[in-house]
């Protein structure tokens, strides 16, 4: 029988050193939505989406770099959604665009790993939220990046040529993305908010490493492996 | 027993059900229950929540009863405690409450079998899960700004050791609107019961002590206007008691 915790340990079960939520934006690379053609408004979607369409990271896909992460055995090959986390500094709640960056704390390349997948009417649960996809990088503090909307972000996966893609020019940039999501939904210290994967990622299976890159922001080396 | 997380004289304290409509303070002091600010029982992890997971209210929403559990997530800004206010905003001309039993993992659990799935339970509390349906969108539906608001998922009051319900899979649920029922079920009557849900998340993830899963809700749906008292009660578990309250008066009072 497992050992059940008791209710002082369950009332504060939130992990140190990890963050509380970290939730992402889906269809946030200009490409991606237009790639989707004109079944935005066909059914099941109707119309393209207006507010962010979010997704959550849970607390048991955050993983490290350096971590090998375990496909399961479902799971034949996942993109490597390389991508920019904010980490917010202090409780953000309907912040302006214009002072968006005075709650951020810094930011880390994050690898969003996920099992690709074509529809995007029901939360993607099975392909975003397993075991270790969620590895996230160290923190470079915020005045170490000038521009968090011009960096470039490279992926390579097994040492082959770097692919690459960039924060410029996203539907909603950093500090856009930060007013938009914290109108409804505050954000607290250590919490992510990742700027979303790009558009068409690099695809990697068991027995593969990846290394993201990014000027100022280190990189995120993991190995994935099966199950 | 009945345990509680609440605020009193500036200081957070985990608190039990005491006799007189009292608590009992882990330092020992008995206190009024109406002196104290009530915060969710526990912080929660990972936040599971169903969709459409009463046959009922599945026909309600027009939708057929789903083949396989439909789940989405919530993030930790959402969660208020009993007796706090949860914001309507001004543009929002339906929003509904949504009384249910939340299940809280008290043990890692990974590929259980249903036969199982209560070891893996620590207890239970009761849930609120409002939904403002003009923001509905068809992308990762129902999307965070229906479902994960600030204050927008009441829970509590107690968390109730597990022990302590002998059959959770048969407990009514109501809800009252100013004092009138408007939303009666019953806990048999989910699709998918506290041990397929176990048993189908942890198939897939590890589940952690902490996590909770929010199992839905029944008929029964009505909106809700400022200054209305909504009252969500599970047999046994907890009768929790919310206000909403309209974005000025939100604004203005902060929180």
């Amino acid at each position: 029988m497992p050992q059940i915790q008791d209710f002082a340990s369950l009332a504060q079960a939130r992990a140190a050193g990890w963050p509380r939520t970290v939730v992402g934006l889906l269809l946030n690379d200009p490409a991606a939505l237009p790639a989707l053609g004109d079944q935005v408004n066909q059914p099941p979607y109707k119309a393209p989406p207006k507010a962010p369409v979010l997704y959550i990271k849970p607390a048991n896909t955050y993983a490290r770099g350096g971590e090998a992460i375990v496909l399961p055995a479902d799971v034949s090959e996942v993109q490597i959604g390389a991508c920019l986390g904010i980490e917010i500094g202090r409780t953000a709640t309907r912040v302006k665009v214009d002072e968006a960056l005075e709650y951020v704390a810094g930011y880390r390349l994050v690898a969003d790993l996920t099992v690709p997948h074509a529809m995007f009417y029901r939360p993607a649960i099975k392909q975003k939220c397993r075991d270790g996809f969620c590895p996230i990088g160290e923190l470079a503090a915020r005045e170490r990046i000038a521009d968090p909307d011009a960096l470039t972000i490279s992926v390579s996966v097994d040492g082959a040529a770097a692919w690459q893609t960039t924060t410029a020019g996203r539907v909603r940039p950093v500090r856009q993305a930060l007013a938009d999501v914290t109108e409804f939904m505050s954000l607290h210290p250590g919490d992510l908010l990742l700027l979303g994967i790009p558009a068409n990622p690099p695809l990697a299976r068991a027995g593969q490493s990846y290394r993201i890159q990014a000027d100022g922001l280190g990189e995120l080396v993991n190995t994935l492996v099966a199950a | 027993m009945k345990h509680a997380r609440v605020r009193y004289q500036d200081q957070t304290f985990l608190a039990t059900e005491a006799e007189g409509h009292q608590l009992r303070l882990a330092d020992g002091r008995l206190v009024a229950q109406d002196d104290v600010t009530w915060l969710p029982p526990i912080e929660p992890r990972t936040v599971f929540t169903l969709a459409i997971n009463y046959a009922d209210h599945a026909k309600e929403l027009a939708f057929k009863a789903p083949e396989e559990p439909l789940g989405f997530l919530k993030a930790a800004n959402t969660f208020i405690g009993h007796k706090q206010h949860t914001m309507r905003p001004d543009d929002v001309t339906y929003m509904h409450y949504e009384c249910e039993l939340v299940a809280v993992i008290g043990a890692t659990a990974r590929n259980v079998r249903a036969a199982d799935a209560y070891d893996y339970v620590a207890g239970y509390t009761v849930a609120n899960d409002y939904a403002l349906r003009d923001y509905l969108e068809n992308w990762y539906r129902p999307n965070l700004r229906v479902k994960s608001r600030d204050t927008c998922t009441p829970l509590g009051p107690w968390f109730v050791d597990r022990d302590d319900i002998a059959d959770p899979m048969n407990l009514k649920l109501r809800t009252t609107v100013n004092g009138k029922v408007t939303q009666e079920g019953n806990t048999r009557d989910m699709v998918f019961g506290i041990p397929a849900l176990i048993e189908y998340f942890s198939s897939f993830m590890t589940l952690q002590p902490g996590d909770i899963i929010l199992t839905g809700t029944p008929d029964g749906i009505v909106d809700t206007r400022p200054g209305d008292e909504i009252v969500t009660e599970v047999e046994g578990v907890g009768r929790l008691v919310n206000t909403i309250i309209s974005e000025a008066d939100y604004l203005a009072r902060g929180r």
